[in-house]
């Protein structure tokens, strides 16, 4: 080995030990910025390494300088501005867009490579390397361009720009989907074949099928599929990395796409689905008109703000559910102040955070911790769970179907088997909302019937302020 | 690098990718999601390569630098928006009452 590819091997080397060090720290809460950091200084080292290697050897033209440039200044700019202003609560269909451009950028390496051959990496031609070659880019292409319609869908879908067609609730879609892929392996094949015009068939037909598998699936398991997405990427860019040979690359792409798997096992897990169902099950409220969840809601209990305030000034301990409702209202910060209220009287204020509260698990400790809630407050289902019999007053803001108590009694509802949160144990429930409107899954939910359930009518973030001001004039939280 | 040594690169990481997402608390699933993510924009060293050994074709250079261009969208901004959501986690616990 000659000197720079002794120096590179070494970057090398290192930013990987880095970039693994960066993964298993972004695991616990602790040390999770500092590896983020850690993550991002490894990738920056493997720049200068890949570009110290090259101008030690054949030079870089100036060009390609030109080029390099061009190309990180737009892509970087846009990426930090969209970071900087993208509001939290749009933080899925952020990290979906991301991660679509990641295989995006994989499929257009791998056209490249197959369009315009790099000179000078014959000198060893030989069969067997041509094919791994060959089958490297269709690989490329084939899940950079699923990554790529897939998440631009699941991000459109996250946005509301995107409805879900009705055909694709039906058999139909899987019919329509086999013929997508078997329309990719025959273009898979006969690029292998060496029959480099098929590459134009791969492209369209493998993003088609990005868009066929991901338009049928329902808002609640999109983070599911971004997940899962994400591990495509990784693997995308592994095959990336065999493509320009690159270990470094291949090592990279393999940690996440492995790592995304996992991830993507652990939230199917908390929302009680399996992934082939995610997949191949359609969304939930398909499902759910066929069965027992429609239905009239025959004892609804309204009640005024005013109530409200007076049952939780006599409170003891309050749990607060909240949910994405919350988020959308942007009211985590009211909801803050009357928490702190509360506390001042000596209250006990818990909130109990559902694995998939928000629309991404963890997603609603990112929005609570925006507005300034102590952490040691946010409590996860199973250690809230006991605690719902012992409560005063519950109150489930913007949540709908993790409060659901038929997830738990009605083994016919599509729900059944959720794991969700007790609050129907509890003395008093208090349900904000604005209407009587169904939850993601589109069943009716049976807490709002008990009669211990009251439902406060209005929007988040109003009721919230007008609680304050209830709370006021009965002088709590003012000593 | 041999086929076979590439091959035994990607079992090695996959297998350290697996190990290393042992058990997460759910509060980490949104930002490790991005972290890994923006991870994955490694392919912009695949980008560099092309961009470097393009020798003047410009169909393959400009190629190159759309894809550089949107592997690093993804990284920086994938590691930007994973900082802004861990600053919120490690602000310290304000008042304890």
């Amino acid at each position: 080995m000659n000197p720079p590819a002794i120096i590179k091997f070494v970057i090398d080397l290192l930013a990987v030990f880095l970039l693994a060090l960066g993964i298993k720290g972004l695991s616990k809460v602790k040390s999770a910025r500092e590896a983020n950091r850690l993550a991002a200084f490894a990738m920056s080292l493997s720049v200068v390494g890949l570009l110290s290697y090259y101008l030690g050897t054949s030079g870089i033209a100036i060009q390609s300088w030109i080029w390099i440039i061009i190309g990180s200044i737009i892509g970087s700019l846009f990426g930090a501005i969209l970071a900087k202003k993208v509001p939290m609560t749009s933080m899925p269909e952020t990290v979906a867009l991301f991660n679509g451009c990641g295989g995006m950028s994989s499929l257009l390496v791998a056209l490249g490579v197959a369009i315009f051959p790099i000179s000078g990496g014959q000198e060893n031609f030989d069969f067997f390397k041509s094919l791994i070659n060959e089958v490297s880019i269709s690989v490329s292409i084939f899940v950079g361009a699923i990554t790529f319609t897939g998440s631009i869908v699941a991000m459109a879908k996250l946005q509301g720009w995107l409805s879900t067609p009705g055909w694709t609730q039906s058999k139909f879609r899987h019919f329509v989907n086999i013929v997508f892929a078997v329309a990719s392996l025959i273009a898979f094949f006969d690029l292998i074949n060496g029959n480099i015009s098929s590459i134009w068939l791969l492209v369209i037909v493998s993003s088609l099928l990005g868009i066929g598998v991901t338009l049928p699936i329902g808002g609640a398991d999109m983070p599911v599929v971004i997940s899962l997405l994400n591990s495509y990427s990784g693997i995308a860019a592994a095959a990336a990395g065999f493509v320009v040979d690159s270990q470094l690359l291949i090592v990279a792409g393999a940690m996440v796409g492995a790592a995304g798997l996992i991830l993507t096992q652990v939230m199917c897990k908390g929302m009680n689905r399996s992934l082939v169902s995610v997949l191949f099950g359609g969304s939930l409220s398909a499902q759910s008109t066929a069965s027992s969840g429609s239905g009239e809601y025959t004892n609804i209990t309204s009640c005024s703000v005013e109530e409200c305030a007076l049952t939780l000034e006599a409170a003891n301990k309050v749990i607060i559910v909240p949910g994405y409702g919350l988020a959308v209202a942007q009211a985590q910060h009211t909801l803050r102040e009357v928490t702190k209220k509360l506390e001042q009287n000596g209250i006990e204020v818990v909130y109990a955070i559902h694995p998939v509260a928000g629309r991404m698990p963890g997603h609603m400790n990112v929005l609570l911790a925006e507005a300034d809630v102590p952490y040691e407050q946010l409590k996860e289902m199973d250690v809230v769970n006991p605690d719902f019999p012992a409560t005063d007053v519950v109150l489930v803001l913007g949540a709908n179907d993790v409060v659901n108590p038929q997830a738990k009694n009605d083994s016919s509802s599509p729900l059944y088997g959720m794991p969700v949160l007790d609050v129907q144990e509890a003395r008093t429930v208090f349900v904000i909302k604005r209407g009587m409107s169904a939850g993601y899954s589109g069943i009716k939910n049976d807490l709002f019937d008990l009669p211990n359930t009251s439902m406060v009518f209005g929007d988040a973030k109003k009721v919230l302020n007008d609680l304050i001001g209830e709370l006021k004039d009965l002088g709590v939280g003012e000593k | 690098m041999s086929f076979i040594s590439l091959l035994w690169v990607l079992l090695l990481g996959s297998l350290l990718g697996l190990e290393l997402i042992g058990k997460v608390p759910p509060t980490l699933h949104t930002p490790l999601m991005s972290g890994a993510n923006a991870i994955s924009g490694i392919t912009m060293l695949a980008a560099l390569t092309l961009i470097v050994k393009a020798e003047g074709n410009v169909p393959l250079l400009i190629i190159g630098s759309i894809s550089l261009g949107f592997a690093l969208f993804n990284v920086v901004g994938g590691f930007f928006v994973t900082d802004r959501m861990l600053a919120m986690f490690s602000r310290k616990p304000s008042n304890k009452k």
